[in-house]
């Protein structure tokens, strides 16, 4: 409304904002880099074989044999951390790219022909998002069996609906712009027009959700796993690893804390990296 | 309230109708596709040929699949879900049991969560760009990426094994020991909420102390606090009722988590073991009563939101 008048404190501000979302990609940068090499180098990194199991040492505190101690199977708890990042970096990532495909496409087509076929798109959506989100996945894990397959399949059938929301109601502004309206006027066909023209420019908002979305995919993996649905012992895996040490939180801490604190920071990571580049390109959610 | 408000409060449940026979034929289609033959299912695996036929045909299941769904629906409308494989009772009747305890939690942790919340976002926004406000960032940062179930096994470890202040798992008996019970669980819930909302009532609440009417406030002396409180933070709490209302979904997927996590018996933990022991007709009846609960949620926000704000616009 009032965007003559700038005053100096909104300008400091606006400068404020953007050191800090400098700041806040470059440490969601790190975090998820470092990550990345510890989940790429894991048998070099990790100090123990993450499921071989030795009785004489079990539920041992942390030490400087065993910085994060040993479960109740003498197995290591920070190798076991370091193998499940693979685990867990690949479900943040499969986990979003499924959706964001289907979604992309779903929405694209949905805004860009209209009429009926963006009206049962629209309708199926709303359904969709009728159900808690765990619950349909829940449902339909228990349909396919437990696994990272079906967890997967699950993401990609109820996920898709927030990114066909989002390219959807960018295409519907776009095609109404000059430059989609030269592209017909040249003649050029629907698919070039949509994936060529439209699509590259309606896809910024959902690769930033993207970002958050590997969040809450990073929980909901983690989460169906800790009620035993996801990944499978003994692979080592983040949420497992908490579930499995949940029996012996009385007399060993250590078994459940540094898997799920490898999970806050490897989501913090995400997250931060989504604010700064939200932030950055002022499109703040 | 004008006539087109009440057109628009009455009106609102026939745009239920669609979302609503969409969740019946998504949970339908679920069911059917469940590997294996659910009259086997029902008799077991020592079933003589006629048997089965017999079942087949009392149940509709050798009818056309849109007859099927018709029979469905009807059923459906009896109130009738099916039977449960494991309890063998009625699974709406099982269902209905399980409710209080899942009520409560989603109860209690929005109350906590706005108890949490309207402090923390009220000093981030008086104090925006201070380190009060940066430390809030950070809370509701690492809030956001924090699972749910960890939080509450870390309150476990530190409240329960520690401190010894709450139980470590169980709903209780009587009214003093459920609220003991719940103290826990509705906390873990409640703080992983308050980090969605602290965020959104601080960017709400910046907004509204940049408001007109806050300047015209100020421009009759009132004082920061008088505005604040009069002024900015009733505005800003309508927002973040929609925002829980949207978040109904995401509230009653935690509930299904810190259920199993704390041994809750409530509708979560019933999801969750029917899965496990295959009992189709009470994970298909959760699913389907916990959309219902979704979309009456937000039905409800909606209708509230008009009634409360003249402003908004009905479609």
């Amino acid at each position: 409304m009032s965007g003559q008048t700038l005053s100096p404190a909104w300008r400091l501000a606006l400068r404020f904002g953007l050191r800090n979302s400098r700041l806040a990609t470059v440490l969601g940068l790190a975090i998820l880099f470092g990550w990345l090499l510890l989940a790429l180098f894991a048998p070099w990194v990790a100090p123990f074989d993450p499921i071989a199991q030795n009785t004489d040492i079990r539920l041992l505190g942390p030490s400087l044999a065993h910085p994060f101690g040993t479960d109740n199977f003498g197995r290591d708890v920070l190798s076991r951390v370091i193998w499940g990042a693979r685990i867990d970096l690949q479900i943040s990532v499969i986990g979003v790219v499924f959706p964001f495909l289907i979604g992309t496409c779903v929405g694209a087509l949905a805004g860009y022909i209209g009429g009926r076929f963006d009206t049962i798109c629209m309708r199926l959506i709303d359904i969709i998002l009728a159900f808690p989100f765990l619950v349909l996945m829940l449902a339909i894990m228990a349909i396919l069996g437990p696994g990272l397959g079906s967890f997967y399949m699950a993401m990609a059938l109820v996920g898709w609906v927030s990114y066909a929301r989002l390219i959807r109601s960018q295409i519907l502004v776009l095609k109404e712009s000059d430059f989609a309206l030269a592209a017909k006027s040249l003649g050029f066909g629907h698919g070039r027009i949509l994936f060529r023209h439209l699509l590259p420019n309606a896809m910024f908002g959902s690769i930033v959700f993207s970002m958050s979305d590997a969040v809450l995919v990073l929980l909901n993996g983690a989460a169906v796993s800790y009620l035993g649905l996801g990944v499978q012992p003994p692979t080592a895996e983040w949420g497992t690893m908490v579930a499995e040490g949940q029996s012996f939180i009385t007399n060993a801490w250590w078994i459940c804390t540094f898997p799920g604190l490898a999970i806050v920071t490897l989501a913090m990571g995400f997250s931060l990296l989504a604010d700064g580049v939200a932030e950055h390109l002022g499109e703040r959610p | 309230m004008n006539l087109a408000r009440y057109r628009f409060i009455l009106s609102r449940p026939l745009q239920l109708l669609p979302v609503l026979f969409g969740i019946s034929m998504i949970t339908f289609v679920l069911v059917r596709s469940i590997p294996g033959d659910p009259a086997r299912a029902l008799l077991g695996s020592r079933s003589t040929p006629e048997a089965l036929i017999r079942i087949r045909a009392q149940y509709g299941l050798d009818q056309p699949l849109w007859m099927q769904y018709f029979y469905f629906l009807k059923n459906l409308l009896k109130g009738d879900l099916g039977q449960s494989l494991l309890y063998k009772v009625d699974a709406l009747k099982l269902i209905s049991t399980r409710i209080e305890p899942t009520l409560f939690l989603v109860l209690g942790s929005v109350l906590l969560a706005l108890l949490i919340a309207v402090p923390l976002a009220t000093v981030a926004a008086r104090n925006k760009g201070g380190w009060q406000d940066h430390l809030i960032r950070l809370f509701t940062t690492a809030g956001l990426g924090m699972p749910a179930f960890w939080l509450g096994i870390m309150l476990i470890l530190l409240l329960s094994v520690q401190l010894g202040l709450f139980p470590v798992s169980g709903y209780g008996r009587t009214g003093w020991d459920k609220l003991h019970h719940m103290v826990l669980p509705c906390l873990t819930i409640a703080l992983a909420l308050s980090a969605v909302l602290v965020r959104n009532l601080r960017a709400s609440m910046l907004m509204e102390l940049q408001a007109d009417h806050a300047t015209a406030a100020r421009a009759r002396g009132l004082s920061e606090r008088a505005i604040f409180h009069r002024h900015v933070l009733p505005n800003s709490l309508v927002p973040a009722v929609n925002l829980l209302a949207v978040n109904i979904g995401w509230l009653i997927s935690g509930t299904v988590v810190i259920e199993s996590l704390f041994a809750i018996p409530g509708i979560g933990q019933l999801l969750v073991r029917g899965i496990f022991t295959r009992d189709y007709m009470v994970v298909q009846g959760v699913a389907m009563v916990l959309a219902l609960a979704t979309v009456m949620v937000n039905f409800l926000a909606d209708v509230l939101t008009v009634m409360i704000d003249p402003r908004v616009n009905m479609r």
